[in-house]
């Protein structure tokens, strides 16, 4: 514990709240690229949440407190989320307190939120939304745990800074259970970020959205500070993607050099997850709502593999 | 990562399970897949890893047949069997997607019983192996009652015999983890089986077709002699 650690979480945090959106608007440009669409600029979901913070917020008559704090709740959980992760140092002074499995929780909070604040105003389109979305969860929790347990039992530890060490710093040596693990989190994070083959982020179509539907109700700044955590829990999966899978480059140290090579170390992984991200969202289709528990089923069933794998080629 | 390591037994042993935990994964892949034709790729894939395992095992080992049986594998199952396949499904015009007689989701929770089964009895009989890939034959095993049960779950003829030929495989793989590979003449011999069964199988299908318009083998219960 020193003023270095402190420094680094207080960046870390900072790099989260700034790059989020920044990833955001490069999925969406690599994506209009693929499709032979123009691209809009990089930063524009900033001037998304800009306008949403000047406008004014609109209220429905019966909406409650919850439906007031859940935005706010929303965007902590996803802050104190991508603070976690463990993304330009492993020294950092949540790693004691806060685990994979906390995060999990974390996650869990804020969807348990924005599903009751979807139902709150009593919607139609809120409601179906907020059942999707825990149909969606409670299928994809399971599966995100059994992910992080594979890599708890290679590192011994359910620590996220313990596990990037001991992936990033040991001899090199392939894991084969972190393969299968690696596709069940990919799936994991496609259905929790509401991306294509699950959910499609840019429609507002009645029968198919999930997370547009259940936000339909917010305005003003309300809405600015949702848009911003969803970006943010985009950014927080990819760099648990980078941690658990890519690890190489995230140094222990955090003196100011160390961490510079960090942030341009992951400014370049987060650049080819997005290009990536944007691929696999051009190349699948949406698929019915009907089939993505049979997707997330696949995902855990990987998850499970991957321990099972793991346990065997140990000996 | 120094040249000597990339050469030791320690690092092929890795890339050996690498190539153990693919053909599992393959496995699932088949045993979820609705279409034939994605069904016969898979089955390629499964061909080329078998194949880099060999030639893994043959590298580290120096046993000189095991190249034989390597290039064997890539032959028969990575170019000639998919071909025969892929202008099977064209002249029977299977493409579409595959009935299964169990859902996919209780498939796969039946396959990952299987696994855990597979992977326990295995564990004593790796104890008596010395060679440096014993910690796979349970994942070898897995592969193979993967492989039956697609054969179960799967009404259409095509796909069976596809599952038939992926058991194949993962005896094969069993073989070479178990025992570094069977002598020559068995594995010639098996090659050679593998070849003929489907070219027979190949003319069955038509003969079936022809019999009853469809390719459901469930038809063929009804068959009376006359």
């Amino acid at each position: 514990m020193n003023a270095y650690a402190i420094l680094a979480q207080l960046l870390e945090l900072a790099t989260a709240l700034v790059m989020a959106p920044i990833l955001v608007g490069w999925v969406n440009q690599c994506r209009a690229w693929m499709q032979n669409r123009s691209a809009p600029p990089l930063l524009q979901t900033y001037y998304t949440l800009n306008k949403l913070f000047h406008k004014e917020v609109l209220l429905a008559h019966n909406a409650s407190s919850l439906f007031h704090s859940a935005p706010y709740i929303i965007f902590s959980c996803m802050a104190l989320a991508a603070a976690i992760v463990p993304t330009l140092s492993t020294d950092l002074i949540f790693s004691p307190a806060a685990d994979a499995i906390a995060l999990v929780g974390l996650f869990a909070l804020a969807r348990v939120f924005i599903a009751l604040a979807g139902m709150d105003v009593g919607t139609a389109f809120g409601t179906l939304g907020a059942r999707r979305e825990m149909l969606i969860g409670f299928l994809a929790e399971p599966a995100l745990l059994m992910v992080f347990f594979t890599a708890s039992l290679i590192s011994q530890s359910t620590s996220l800074s313990t596990i990037v060490e001991t992936l990033a710093h040991k001899e090199i040596a392939i894991y084969p259970s972190l393969a299968f693990a690696g596709v069940a989190f990919t799936m994991v994070s496609l259905a929790e970020n509401a991306r294509v083959p699950v959910d499609n982020p840019t429609t507002h179509l009645e029968l198919t959205m999930i997370h547009e539907a259940m936000i339909l109700e917010y305005s003003g700044r309300h809405l600015a500070l949702i848009e911003w955590a969803a970006a943010l829990k985009l950014f927080a999966y990819s760099c648990l993607g980078i941690a658990l899978f890519f690890p190489f480059g995230i140094p222990e140290a955090s003196d100011p050099l160390s961490l510079t090579l960090a942030a341009i170390i992951l400014v370049v992984k987060l650049a080819i997850g997005g290009f990536l991200l944007a691929l696999i969202e051009t190349l699948s289709a949406k698929m019915r709502i009907f089939r993505a528990p049979e997707f997330l089923g696949t995902a855990f069933l990987l998850a499970v593999l991957a321990m099972l794998v793991h346990l065997l080629l140990r000996a | 990562m120094t040249l000597a390591y990339l050469t030791s037994s320690a690092f092929a042993s890795q890339l050996i399970n690498l190539c153990a935990a693919i053909l599992l994964l393959l496995g699932f892949a088949m045993l979820a897949q609705r279409r034939v034709l994605s069904l016969i790729n898979l089955f390629m894939m499964q061909g080329l890893v078998l194949c880099t395992s060999t030639l893994i095992v043959a590298i580290t080992t120096h046993q000189p047949h095991l190249y034989w049986s390597a290039g064997l594998t890539f032959l028969l199952k990575v170019l000639a069997l998919p071909y025969i396949l892929h202008r099977l499904i064209r002249r029977l015009s299977v493409k579409w997607d595959i009935e299964t007689l169990l859902n996919i989701p209780t498939t796969m929770l039946i396959g990952i019983f299987l696994v855990i089964i597979a992977f326990n009895v295995a564990q004593p009989i790796s104890l008596l192996s010395g060679t440096i890939t014993r910690a796979t034959i349970g994942i070898a095993l897995a592969c193979v009652l993967l492989s039956f049960l697609m054969m179960i779950t799967r009404s259409k003829a095509v796909p069976q015999v596809i599952a038939f030929l992926a058991m194949e495989n993962a005896l094969f793989f069993a073989a070479t983890s178990a025992t570094y590979g069977m002598p020559m003449v068995v594995e010639l011999g098996i090659a050679l089986d593998v070849l003929v069964g489907m070219v027979i199988l190949a003319v069955f299908f038509f003969q079936i077709r022809e019999q009853f318009d469809s390719l459901d083998i469930r038809h063929m219960e009804k068959v009376h002699e006359e």
